[in-house]
Parts: C-alpha cells; sequence; structure tokens
C-alpha cells in the first residue's frame, strides 16, 4: 500500500492579507506530493489549530507578513499545548527579523523561513520532520 | 497484534467524543486501517442524515455547505462535513481549499470538517469517503455533508452514497441542451440554482422546469430552490426542501434502500479494490504472448479458480455505476 502523503496545514492569521507566499509554499508542497490543507485569510490561531485537529495534519505552516508574529506564532504554540497537539510539526515564515526569528524558536516554533529561502529547503524541512512525527505517530 | 492496543486507545477517545480520534480514524480510513475500527463502530453507524452536495467548480458548493451547516447548527444539530478536492495525477499531492468557505464553523464544537483528497479516485468523492461518513455517523454527528470534488457531467457516485443528493448549478454554463444530457443531471433529489443575482438565473431555472416536465418520476419528484449562498438567501428554502425530502424517505421506507445501496457500494468497492489488487498482481507475472486479451483474460481468472463465463464479458459494468432515478 502507498504511504499516505503528509498533511499540512496552511495558514493566515490575523489582519494580514498578504497570501502570496502562502500560495507559493503551498504550491511547492502539493508539486512535492502533499495534501495540503489551505486556511484562507484572517484566521485566529484557535481556528488554525482546531483546523490541524480535524484535518490530522502532519504540520502546519504559517505566514505572517504583518509585524504580529511576536504575537502569534506563541498563541499557535499555546494552543498547540492546550491541545495536547505538540506533536504537530510547527512552522512558519515571513518578513521576520533573525533575533525574533530566534526568540520565536525558543518559543516552540520549529522552524523561521525568511524571504529568499530557497523553496526546496523548506519542501525538504517538511519532508524531513513531518515524515518523523508520522512515524511516532503512525 | 500490537496494533490492537492503539485501536482500543483510539476507541476509547472515540467513545469520549474526542475529535483528535475522530480526525485520526479518517486518516486510517484513508490509509487502509479502518477495518478493525470499523468493524467495531459499525453497530453505532445508522442515524445520521447524509447530504451530498454536487456540481461543476466554483458553483459554490463550500459556500452552499457553510450556509446549510449554519442552518443546521440553528436547530442545534451537531454537522460533520466531507469535502473533496482533486489530487494530482502527477506529484499525487492535493491542494485542499474548501475550508476557506467553512472559517466560521473552525471552532465550533458541534461540527467536523475534514478535508479529502480524491487520490485518484474517480466518480467524485474519495476511496475514503465512505468510511468517513460512517465514522462520523458513529461519533453522533447528526447530519453529515458530502461535497464532491467539482465535476462534470459524469461523476455520480454520491447518488450511492448520500439519502439527499443536491445538484447545484451556475446560470449562464450552457444551452437548453446541457441540462438535457445524462448523468448528473438524473440524480438530484433536489436542483439548487446558486447565484440567483445573476442575469440568467431565471433562464436556467425554466430550462430546468421544462427539462422536468419532459420526464416521468414514478417517486419522488426533484425539487427546485433558488439560492444567493455567499448572502444566505434561499437557505430557508434548501433546507425546507431537504427536510421534505427525508420525510418523503421516512414515509415511503425508501430510507432503507437508500441506506442498503450505500452499504452495497462500500461492498462492492472494497471488494473490487480487492479484486484489482489481485489482478494486478497476477497482470504483473503474465508472460503471455501470441494469445488474444479475451484469452488471457481467461487465463488470469482460471487463476482466481473461477471460471469465466463465455460472453460474459459487458464492458459497461466494467466500471463503478450509480443508481439512475428519476427515469422509467
Amino acid at each position: 500500500m502507498a504511504a499516505r502523503p503528509l498533511r499540512i496545514v496552511i495558514a493566515k492569521a490575523g489582519l494580514d492579507g498578504h497570501d502570496r507566499g502562502a500560495k507559493v509554499i503551498a504550491r511547492a508542497l502539493r508539486d512535492a506530493g502533499m495534501e495540503v490543507i489551505y486556511t484562507g485569510l484572517f484566521q485566529t490561531p484557535e481556528q488554525i489549530v482546531q483546523t490541524a485537529i480535524q484535518e490530522d495534519a502532519d504540520g502546519i505552516g504559517l505566514s505572517i507578513l504583518s509585524g504580529a508574529h511576536m504575537t502569534l506564532f506563541p498563541l499557535v504554540v499555546e494552543q498547540l499545548a492546550a491541545q495536547d497537539a505538540g506533536d504537530i510539526v510547527f512552522f512558519g515564515g515571513g518578513t521576520i527579523p533573525p533575533e525574533d526569528a530566534g526568540a520565536l524558536k525558543s518559543a516552540g516554533v520549529r522552524a523561521i523561513f525568511t524571504p529568499g529561502a530557497p523553496l526546496q529547503e523548506i519542501v525538504d524541512f517538511v519532508q524531513r520532520e513531518c515524515g518523523k512525527r508520522r512515524e511516532l505517530v503512525g | 497484534m500490537a496494533h490492537q492496543e492503539a485501536i482500543d486507545a483510539l476507541l476509547r477517545d472515540f467513545a469520549a467524543r474526542k475529535p483528535r480520534a475522530l480526525a485520526r480514524a479518517i486518516s486510517w480510513g484513508e490509509s487502509g486501517r479502518a477495518a478493525e475500527l470499523i468493524r467495531r463502530l459499525y453497530a453505532k453507524t445508522g442515524s445520521a442524515l447524509t447530504i451530498g452536495l454536487t456540481g461543476p467548480p466554483g458553483v459554490g458548493k463550500s459556500t452552499l455547505s457553510s450556509a446549510l451547516v449554519r442552518k443546521a447548527r440553528s436547530f442545534g444539530k451537531t454537522v460533520g462535513v466531507v469535502s473533496v478536492d482533486p489530487s494530482s495525477p502527477f506529484s499525487h499531492g492535493a491542494l485542499l481549499g474548501d475550508r476557506i468557505r467553512l472559517t466560521e464553523h473552525f471552532t465550533d464544537e458541534g461540527v467536523f470538517i475534514r478535508s479529502m483528497a480524491s487520490r485518484g479516485h474517480l466518480g467524485g468523492l474519495a476511496g475514503a469517503t465512505a468510511d468517513a461518513v460512517l465514522l462520523m455517523d458513529a461519533f453522533g454527528l447528526d447530519v453529515v455533508l458530502i461535497e464532491t470534488v467539482g465535476v462534470g457531467q459524469s461523476e455520480i457516485e454520491i447518488a450511492e452514497l448520500a439519502h439527499t443528493v443536491l445538484v447545484a448549478l451556475q446560470p449562464g454554463s450552457g444551452d437548453s441542451i446541457q441540462v438535457l444530457k445524462a448523468g448528473i443531471m438524473e440524480i438530484a433529489d433536489i436542483f439548487v440554482v446558486n447565484k440567483a443575482d445573476h442575469p440568467m438565473a431565471n433562464q436556467l431555472r425554466r430550462e430546468i422546469r421544462s427539462m422536468m416536465e419532459m420526464l416521468n418520476f414514478p417517486g419522488w419528484i426533484p425539487e427546485l430552490v433558488t439560492t444567493q449562498a455567499l448572502a444566505g438567501e434561499g437557505i430557508d428554502d434548501l433546507w425546507g426542501a431537504i427536510e421534505r425530502h427525508v420525510a418523503y424517505l421516512n414515509e415511503t421506507g425508501e430510507i432503507e434502500e437508500k441506506r442498503r445501496q450505500a452499504f452495497l457500494h462500500q461492498v462492492r468497492q472494497l471488494a473490487l479494490g480487492r479484486l484489482e489488487r489481485r489482478l494486478d498482481a497476477e497482470l504483473s507475472q503474465d508472460r503471455s504472448h501470441g494469445v488474444d486479451p479475451y484469452a488471457a483474460a481467461d487465463r488470469i481468472l482460471d487463476a482466481f479458480g473461477g471460471s469465466p463465463e463465455a460472453g460474459g464479458d459487458d464492458v459497461r459494468t466494467a466500471r463503478p455505476r450509480a443508481t439512475v432515478k428519476g427515469l422509467t
């Protein structure tokens, strides 16, 4: 039996209408053979985490270009913990200064990709980390 | 087996109505590992109302779904949504975007939404859709809404799975011959003309009406409802039509036939899937040359232990079917 494709939620949160990056990532993951669930714009952290749970997602990718990353990323981490869903690989991208990216990673975001990150690097990360999660939970 | 513990744990969480357990169970269905789970949950199924929603891409199926979920929730009913989008035949990946129209229900505990990639399955659904419907039913959801991929004219598998089939159509998408064509136009219990604000909405209504006048319906006569799902208009009418259809199914006892049909459909699918894998295995071993295809087929079927009937090859029955309704 063929392995079930990885399932990844790609989300946009808060008051941020710039979804080009999210769509490019969604497309790249799709072309790498993954099933990408796109939530659409203006999601709350609760909505994103509920989506990931119902979709049995292996990972969540959150794109933020509005400057609210220091608020929204930790809220998603918090929600994941509250829902006992810390096994879901949470990563993000956007216009995030290096010092913030460092802080977010220590707060539980597994990776932060900034403008200019090669798509292949992102695809490889998702395949590797979400693949590990899949091996654990089956 | 080691798997047994995982099943027991999942069933415990499932019984405690944890959404994660339902999500996991559906994933098991998608990877063909739900047999034991379904066996143990099957007695709990049979109470959900299943509504199928189909129509061409962009007609507003997800927007209609969202409006119907809102309506069902206003009566306090819990709702499951299974929404199918196509998988890429090249990468096997998929972009599942139906949730975009359903965001208002994401944090409603009475709503469970699952996007599903078709994974090469034809017919407008995914191979695991039937499992997902059973699992949502066993989970105790009152209504299960099944949204097909955006369909063309002949993907009518939904008619086998759903109790009530809604066919959504959009104005301005073809002349009067389109509504006369076979396939999707024959499976509707309710026609939904969405985007009622479109200048050609009335014309489409007239065409559907005159098409129906030409036909002879032995039982249920399909209803025609006009909606503008985005504005929530016509949804009361649509819900009313669904209720009338369900009442009809219950009064005539046809609901039992529908359940039987959905059951047989899944049995047929499962059996076909297994046969196909066996067949593929045989075919990969097949080294016959110099024989005609019929003789080669005979030889392979002999290996299955069943002697094929001569002249029994009917290519018309070689594909998944759907019951054709509304025609006598």
